[in-house]
């Protein structure tokens, strides 16, 4: 296990260094010169050259890189170009919504899409299995963002149930943290629920016909363990990658779901960021977004090594 | 064929004179499609769908930006089918032209992903090596980012607007195509005629546009599909959060956000441009199914 962890590790810190020097040099792509293009509304020479000093234009692109790219090493991020905050600071402040809504969500995905896709597999062809694969290809199709409105709709609006907007930290309510992401949690949840019940029901048919399946069976051990003790493992890894590519995309859909649940995270940040052209800020955004999902890629790699105790040498 | 002791002789080398055509023993592409019934009814869903935005001018009962402001925020009446905005702006009329601009956005999105990921995946497949490896590793890079964060980041450079959102998606997308067309190409490349081809002298150009293009076509094909589908709920967002289309230019998304202030008052501004998307995607979907079940077997009965 150790083996792979290196390996694994050998390639994502190399990859971190290579995609900070993506998200640095973004910069290339703003129109004309950056400085005037960053420095705002009618921007007098002044703040131009300011802007200017704080980028540190004037310096060979390479020399930017490794003045931005060092400080980065040590937690440090920058600068916001309109506000005295440092990137590392908002991005930190930021960073506890974003990580709950995604939790959260991750966590509605799994269990609904693993009992979906469990209950289809072991009832194939029947009214539940199709029941079941109607609902993941519509639940893959509908987008989260208007099931996150026709949500607040619902059980915001007409029932009351929870809150539309806002967020509590977990350590201030957790009661009211959770009913405050409820919501925006099962948007986000429902399209990657959709997709790991797909994959799950299609291991899981192919394994509950394995031999020792029937030999589980046979020897009187009830469903549940023969399910869970036995089956499932050998069909978590495609089950797995699925999460794994889920939790990408769903990282990317907590943009949209935090401006419309107004919750103060890591998207909405960006969001605000973008619109005041606050360069630095959407470059920390984006690198820890990215540090996020490399994360979660080597989570996901360490596990196969688990669930497979083959990957562990090869 | 007229053999009729086929035991004693080695299968002949297929002389090209007297081999069978391709497909006659099985059903063809389209008879294979049209059999997939979710796959067939949502090809006609979304060929409504298109022909319904293109005639926007013809259908329409009025002009898009048409305001009605004593008639603002009304359910459905016979003058406005499905409602009226809080301009008073036809809602039937809006969905229509909406249409225009979500699915051609979707559209330029995924061409500009073909574009710049179907070439590249040629060259890395055929080529291999170092070039492949170099690709393959900016690839992956790209892949790094969630598609709308790095559209987002591409936006703050470039300043919102259609275009620009779309042309980042298509950068977001092309190495999942690039993925793609890289392993067809690698499969083809291992072929045996590929290899006689090679040794023949035949300029690898002709090579890849006679005998490794038909070849990648079909799973390139399924991408695409499925691809449009990302790319509609993409730009969707995208214009939802005021960084892809901007008002007055109406895109389902566009109208998703305007609608979504107006929830309390009137729910249905947001219900229907999300049962548009949801239709529009749900068909891409189906259809991707549908393609790849009919393509994927392309392996004849006759074949070992």
């Amino acid at each position: 296990m150790l083996g792979l962890l290196a390996r694994r590790l050998a390639f994502t810190v190399p990859m971190l260094v290579v995609v900070s020097f993506c998200v640095f040099s973004l910069i290339v792509l703003v129109p004309g010169d950056p400085a005037v293009a960053l420095a705002g509304e009618n921007p007098d020479p002044e703040q131009i050259a300011a802007v200017r000093e704080r980028l540190g234009l004037d310096d060979p692109f390479l020399v930017q890189f490794w003045h931005w790219f060092s400080g980065v090493l040590q937690g440090d991020l920058g600068q916001s170009l309109f506000s005295s905050q440092s990137v590392a600071a908002a991005v930190f402040s930021r960073l506890p919504a974003t990580l709950s809504l995604a939790l959260l969500s991750l966590a509605v995905a799994l269990v609904l899409g693993v009992a979906v896709g469990v209950l289809a597999a072991m009832r194939p062809g029947t009214w539940i299995d199709r029941v079941a694969t109607f609902a993941a290809s519509l639940g893959v199709a509908v987008p989260y963002f208007w099931v996150g409105m026709i949500l607040v709709l619902l059980f915001a609006i007409n029932l009351t149930i929870f809150p539309a907007v806002g967020y509590v930290p977990l350590t201030e309510n957790p009661l009211q943290w959770f009913l405050h992401l409820f919501l925006p949690a099962t948007a986000l949840g429902l399209a990657p629920a959709a997709v790991i019940a797909r994959q799950t029901r299609a291991g899981m048919t192919g394994v509950l016909r394995e031999d020792y399946v029937r030999t589980a069976t046979a020897k009187g051990l009830p469903p549940a363990r023969v399910v869970g003790q036995h089956a499932l493992k050998n069909a978590a890894v495609p089950v797995v990658t699925a999460f794994g590519l889920e939790a990408s995309r769903l990282i990317g859909g907590t943009v949209v779901i935090e401006q419309l649940f107004a919750l103060p995270g890591l998207g909405n940040l960006a969001y605000t960021s973008v619109f005041a052209r606050d360069f630095p800020m959407v470059q920390g955004v984006l690198l820890v977004v990215a540090a996020l999902v490399l994360l979660i890629n080597l989570l996901v790699d360490l596990s196969y090594g688990y669930f497979n105790p083959r990957i562990r040498q090869s | 064929m007229t053999t009729t002791a086929p035991a004693a002789t080695p299968p002949p080398a297929a002389p090209p004179s007297s081999a069978p055509a391709p497909g006659p023993d099985r059903p063809g592409f389209w008879r294979r499609f049209r059999d997939n019934r979710p796959a067939f009814v949502a090809l006609v869903v979304l060929a409504v769908l298109v022909l319904a935005s293109l005639a926007a001018p013809l259908i329409a009962p009025y002009a898009p930006e048409a305001i009605d402001v004593p008639r603002r925020l009304s359910l459905s009446t016979p003058d406005h089918w499905l409602g009226t905005d809080s301009l008073g702006r036809d809602t039937f009329t809006r969905l229509l032209y909406a249409g225009r601009v979500s699915l051609m956005a979707a559209a330029l999105a995924v061409a500009i992903a073909t574009a710049v990921g179907v070439p590249l995946g040629l060259l890395a497949g055929y080529v291999g090596g170092k070039v492949d490896w170099l690709l393959g590793r900016a690839g992956d890079v790209l892949m790094t980012f969630p598609a709308i964060i790095l559209a987002i980041a591409i936006i703050a450079a470039t300043g919102p607007g259609l275009q620009n959102a779309m042309v980042a998606l298509g950068i977001v997308y092309a190495p999942r195509l690039f993925r793609v067309t890289r392993a067809a190409t690698l499969q083809v490349r291992a072929e045996t005629y590929v290899e006689a081809s090679i040794s023949i002298g035949t300029p690898a150009w002709k090579i890849i546009a006679r005998r490794v293009l038909p070849n990648v076509a079909s799973p390139v094909l399924v991408q695409v599909s499925v691809m449009l589908a990302a790319a509609l709920l993409a730009e969707a967002a995208l214009s939802l959060l005021g960084l892809g289309v901007v008002p007055p230019t109406a895109s389902w998304g566009v109208m998703l956000g305007s609608g979504f202030k107006e929830i309390r008052s009137t729910p249905l501004l947001v219900f229907w441009p999300g049962v548009a998307i949801a239709v529009a995607t749900l068909s891409f979907n189906l259809i991707g199914d549908g393609l790849r079940d009919a393509l994927g077997r392309r392996i004849r009965k006759a074949a070992p």
